[in-house]
């Protein structure tokens, strides 16, 4: 810093300056910053992949003796048992993903009171409407669309790795195109994806309230309270209705989201393992969705209300 | 047009008053230093005039309503609260490019400048700078806006003094002119004395004492008198009474310059003195305050 003037804005220069402001993209750019802040939402999902694909490395390696008996077997049933990994590691990913976004959910509103960098945010002609609505996009549109291509891609990965293999113990690899569905497994991916981050909208909304009013221990705040309230319920009327909502919200996505899927989703036994037939309909039509989507909508009011008011840390 | 007019604006918080109904009009091309004890409501009427809290009273900012209309407000007000809110993951470059994406008014040409007279580099991350260094972010982050008003909350608390000529002397030299209005709030009251145009004490929530500085120059006088003259400058009934190196300094209130120079060496007080005069007086005398 040095007193010469000569970037200083005399009134002469500022008159030649255009009289129209430049146009700015002020969504864009608070999407775009909480991706810088919070890195783990990138690098999570792609640091699962690359445990996934390790394991399926190791896997490979000693795969010679599995084929053999899995060859013995009839088609549909290798098809399924070549289904498997490919299942776990979409499971594997979007369930870090799940993860990442609780994590930044409850973060997010009270990191910035706490560190005082809300001052420099509001600072920015920047409305609380447009960050909450960038912070409320990362769990919704950002995170699972990362996952999506994540898991696209490891799958792709996967079945590269695995033509290779059998290529490489002289094996015919167009076996291995052909058992693998690779768009109905994207499909798959994106379907499950998407019903699941709808169907959790009012956890992340709700996990962005707590974290925009509690002063500390964020965590306990969002879970406690629906906890003591199933106990309180539980010993004082004898009901649970509030722990049947809760085991709703949490898993009811996969419930709603597929035909006809009894008590384990993705098959008793391996054997009889096949892709779960999803049902958009039924989903769509759930009365859960659209509850949850109005609770989701009313504590994200009430987010924005608290942003704008709620004092530093 | 005012930049800031407020009428009775008021705050509290629970049963603590911040702002007791203040009145306060700020004209365009104005420094106005708002200097108070912790706690009188310095704060608190920044924050209600940047929109960062809901406030009692009529207060306008621009001809806007700076609680309802804050997103719009920033577009010609800038702020620096204290050195500590640039986030401290971000890096130079991270801060450039948003404040570039989302500022209408930001010149990142104008920042660049700046930033090349310092030794900041660009891929630094803020929690990498040392406090001086990210004032001067910042700086650079706010001087290349073209804003109306600029707010600077304590903007140098915990700099050296170094980093503290620095920053007033970017401020004047390479940002203000006459078309700008700084409002700024300091305990290092004398590093702004020189560069305000107009004073402003505030209390517990009230405004005890509002002058431009023009006004401040005629109205108050220190007299360090010769001690065989101090019964008869005392009867000139001094505001203020303190020892310095022996000898007895007088504060004066709209007293006869002529006279008083017959019993000493008369000067224009430090706006600390008067701070410590005036608060003295205003019946909550800190701990080692004389009230004459």
């Amino acid at each position: 810093m040095s007193i010469e003037a000569d970037v200083g804005t005399s009134p002469a220069a500022r008159a030649v300056a255009p009289a129209t402001p430049a146009q700015t993209r002020p969504f864009a750019w608070s999407v775009r910053r909480e991706l810088w802040e919070y890195r783990s939402s990138w690098i999570a999902p792609l640091a699962a992949a690359g445990f996934v694909l390790f394991g399926v490395s190791m896997g490979l390696m000693r795969m010679t003796h599995a084929s053999r008996m899995i060859s013995s077997l009839p088609p549909e049933k290798q098809a399924a048992i070549h289904m498997i990994p490919y299942a776990i590691a979409a499971a594997a990913i979007g369930l870090t993903s799940t993860i990442v976004a609780i994590s930044y959910c409850l973060g997010t509103l009270n990191n910035e009171r706490r560190d005082r960098s809300i001052l420099f945010w509001k600072s920015m002609p920047v409305s609380d409407l447009t960050t909450l609505l960038a912070k409320a996009s990362l769990p919704l549109v950002v995170l699972p669309l990362i996952a999506f291509v994540v898991t696209c891609t490891t799958q792709l990965v996967m079945l590269l790795l695995g033509a290779g293999a059998q290529l490489a113990h002289g094996h015919d690899s167009a076996q291995a195109w052909a058992t693998v569905p690779l768009h109905l497994m994207w499909a798959f991916d994106f379907y499950i994806l998407a019903t699941l981050t709808l169907w959790y909208a009012p956890i992340y909304a709700w996990l962005l309230v707590v974290s925009g009013w509690a002063r500390r221990g964020a965590f306990l705040w969002a879970t406690l309270p629906p906890l003591a309230l199933c106990v309180v319920e539980k010993l004082a009327f004898d009901t649970s209705y509030a722990w049947d909502l809760v085991r709703y919200r949490l898993g009811g996505s996969f419930h709603e989201a597929f035909v006809n899927m009894g008590p384990h989703p993705f098959g008793q036994h391996q054997m009889n393992f096949r892709l779960p037939q999803a049902d958009p309909e039924k989903f769509f039509s759930a009365p859960g969705l659209w509850l949850g989507l109005a609770v989701a909508a009313a504590l994200f009011a009430l987010a924005i209300y608290l942003r704008r008011r709620r004092e530093l840390v | 047009m005012a930049c800031i007019e407020a009428r009775g604006l008021r705050k509290s918080f629970g049963k603590t008053v911040a702002l007791d109904g203040i009145d306060l009009k700020v004209e365009p091309g104005r420094i106005l230093g708002l200097i108070g004890p912790n706690g009188a409501g310095k704060s608190t009427a920044l924050n209600a005039i940047l929109g960062l809290v809901p406030y009692e009273g009529n207060l306008r900012v621009l001809g806007r309503n700076p609680w309802t209309e804050r997103n719009k407000l920033m577009q010609d007000v800038c702020f620096i609260a204290d050195v500590a809110v640039l986030p401290r993951w971000m890096r130079v470059t991270q801060a450039l490019d948003y404040v570039e994406g989302v500022h209408p008014r930001f010149d990142r040409a104008k920042a660049e400048a700046f930033l090349a007279r310092t030794t900041i580099k660009r891929t630094s991350k803020v929690r990498e700078l040392s406090k001086g260094m990210v004032t001067q972010l910042h700086l650079a982050l706010v001087m290349a806006i073209d804003a109306k008003v600029l707010v600077l909350d304590e903007p140098t608390l915990g700099l050296d003094l170094l980093y503290r000529k620095q920053f007033y002397d970017s401020l004047l030299n390479d940002y203000f002119d006459h078309s700008r209005t700084i409002v700024v709030t300091t305990h290092q009251v004398e590093e702004v004395q020189h560069i305000l145009t107009d004073l402003m004490f505030i209390n517990r929530g009230r405004i005890v004492l509002e002058c431009s500085m023009e006004a401040f120059e005629e109205r108050y006088a220190e007299l360090t008198v010769n001690p065989a003259n101090l019964a008869a400058a005392r009867a000139l009934k001094p505001i203020y009474e303190r020892q310095a190196f022996g000898r007895t300094a007088l504060l004066f209130d709209n007293a006869d310059r002529a006279q008083l120079s017959a019993l000493g060496e008369v000067r224009t007080p430090s706006i600390g003195d008067l701070f410590v005069a005036v608060m003295g007086t205003d019946n909550s005398a800190p701990k080692g305050a004389v009230a004459a």
